[in-house]
């Protein structure tokens, strides 16, 4: 049976998926505007953001809201925390890929230093994460999250390849060093963008699970 | 036989006692139910319950109307025995470790030892003072300053002292609902009980009054244990250390409060607590 308040919770529902269908669009407009040496696209990016900045604000003002007149408990009180802490990072990838797009201008005034090759691949990486987490929340798949986070390793791992080897550039010749810099800060949003969708991830298993399953390899080290 | 719960009592520590003094016992049980089944006539209305509800901490038993818990509180102190055609069919309630079920034991004892609150404040027609020295006055005591010293103590202790200390003599009908449930709350620890029983003791109390009392619920547990039943969701969220869900007279679930309210582990729980149905 459907209650009355229930429509609260799918209207959440349905602005968290138009944040993160906005988030992963940008993202997408930032690589494409780096890939392609597109201006228009970049500025697009920053244009969009403040909507995305928007959304967020909606949907926090509706969790207290909910929160402070209908007292969830239990998974509906799950829902409402995960609900905040999914569109923090949605925004957060949003605030990235306007970084991405920003340091991206800035690389198409100059020739490329190298070919675009792992970049793209980490926003590859980032972008199924980000897919594959919002499906995981809205088709209750918490499996599929504990999957997108052991993913997350793989970004890390191209990441800090591709800063030894952009050091080893700047070393070599200090005249590639804003462009390396440029790269580097763009391989470091995508990094922390997988960071984010990690976190999605983890709360989407929170969600349906009820099980805090965050920094766990810290933990266990612990132990 | 009579003696056997007094007895009994008189050897427990003080701590199990709701001693003022000392760290409270919260390790071993004070009341234990083992299989329980209860009859109203025919209607079998608890089935088959067991729990341990622990010393000084705050349970709350939750559920829809008519799922069991309100008579389940009533056994912890043979009110039940008061409703014509009642029994218990099996099972067993021990307080203290003792069998109360046993007809030999004295149950205006156990009623000493396992007081009440009820949903509606009920203070005796008389003055303040004298609804909470009643409990002693009819053990026998008639020491006025002992009297003088319980009535303040118990006062002082449901959080009302302040508010009533110039008007002792004057009466009880006169105060206001949440003052008139913090007298019944004060009456019922003069006569120093080790376990509290409130059957919705705020559901006719306003947000404020409700407050106090809660507030006062979370003081007592420190010197007594107590059971409290609500319909309350937040209530019994804010005020328990524990909770209980029963269902159509069965047990569903019991545990940690914050374990119930977050992540219950049936389905029939979460349903309830979250308004999905009963």
């Amino acid at each position: 049976m459907n209650h009355f308040w229930e429509k609260n919770l799918t209207e959440i529902r349905e602005q968290l998926l138009l944040m993160s269908g906005l988030s992963e669009r940008s993202l997408s407009m930032a690589m494409r505007g780096l890939v392609n040496r597109d201006e228009t696209l970049c500025d697009s990016v920053e244009a969009e953001d403040s909507q995305i900045d928007l959304l967020e604000i909606q949907i926090d003002e509706m969790v207290i809201t909910y929160m402070a007149t209908h007292g969830p408990v239990a998974k509906d009180c799950r829902f409402m925390l995960a609900a905040s802490k999914i569109s923090s990072n949605l925004e957060r990838i949003a605030d990235q890929a306007t970084k991405i797009a920003r340091n991206a201008k800035r690389l198409n005034q100059e020739p490329l230093l190298k070919p675009l090759i792992d970049i793209p691949l980490m926003a590859q990486i980032g972008q199924e994460m980000l897919r594959d987490s919002m499906t995981a929340y809205v088709e209750a798949k918490p499996d599929l999250a504990t999957e997108i986070v052991a993913r997350d390793k793989s970004v890390n791992d191209i990441y800090k390849q591709l800063a030894r080897e952009l050091t080893s550039y700047m070393i070599e010749d200090p005249k590639t060093i804003t462009r390396a810099l440029n790269l580097l800060t763009v391989a470091k949003a995508l990094e922390r963008v997988a960071d984010h969708v990690t976190n999605i991830a983890e709360e989407v298993f929170y969600l349906y699970k009820g099980e805090d399953i965050r920094h766990e390899r810290g933990r266990k080290a612990i132990v | 036989m009579n003696a056997t719960f007094e007895t009994r009592m008189d050897t427990l520590p003080q701590a199990a006692r709701g001693s003022q003094q000392g760290a409270p016992d919260t390790s071993d049980p004070m009341i234990e139910i083992d299989h329980l089944d209860f009859y109203y006539g025919a209607n079998h209305a608890l089935r088959d319950i067991s729990l341990q509800i622990p010393g000084h901490q705050v349970t709350a038993f939750i559920g829809p109307s008519g799922c069991g818990k309100s008579t389940l509180l009533r056994c912890f102190n043979r009110m039940n025995d008061l409703i014509e055609g009642t029994r218990i069919g099996n099972g067993q309630i021990r307080i203290h470790g003792i069998d109360i079920s046993d007809p030999a034991v004295d149950t205006i004892a156990l009623r000493r030892q396992v007081g009440m609150v009820f949903q509606k404040s009920n203070p005796f027609p008389k003055s303040i003072y004298e609804n909470i020295a009643y409990g002693l006055q009819i053990q026998g005591v008639r020491d006025r300053r002992r009297l003088d010293e319980v009535v303040e103590k118990s006062l002082r202790g449901a959080a009302l002292w302040d508010e009533v200390k110039d008007r002792l003599h004057t009466s009880a009908l006169g105060l206001s609902g949440g003052q008139q449930q913090r007298v019944c709350i004060a009456r019922a620890i003069a006569v120093e009980p080790s376990i509290i029983l409130m059957d919705e003791p705020c559901s006719a109390l306003d947000p404020i009054a409700t407050a106090k009392v809660e507030e006062l619920i979370h003081e007592l547990k420190k010197n007594y244990t107590i059971v409290i039943v609500t319909h309350n969701m937040q209530q019994a969220g804010r005020c328990s250390d524990m909770t209980a869900f029963f269902y159509l007279g069965q047990l569903i679930e019991m545990g940690k409060t914050e374990k119930i309210f977050t992540n219950p582990v049936q389905k029939q729980t979460e349903d309830y607590i979250s308004g999905r149905f009963g």
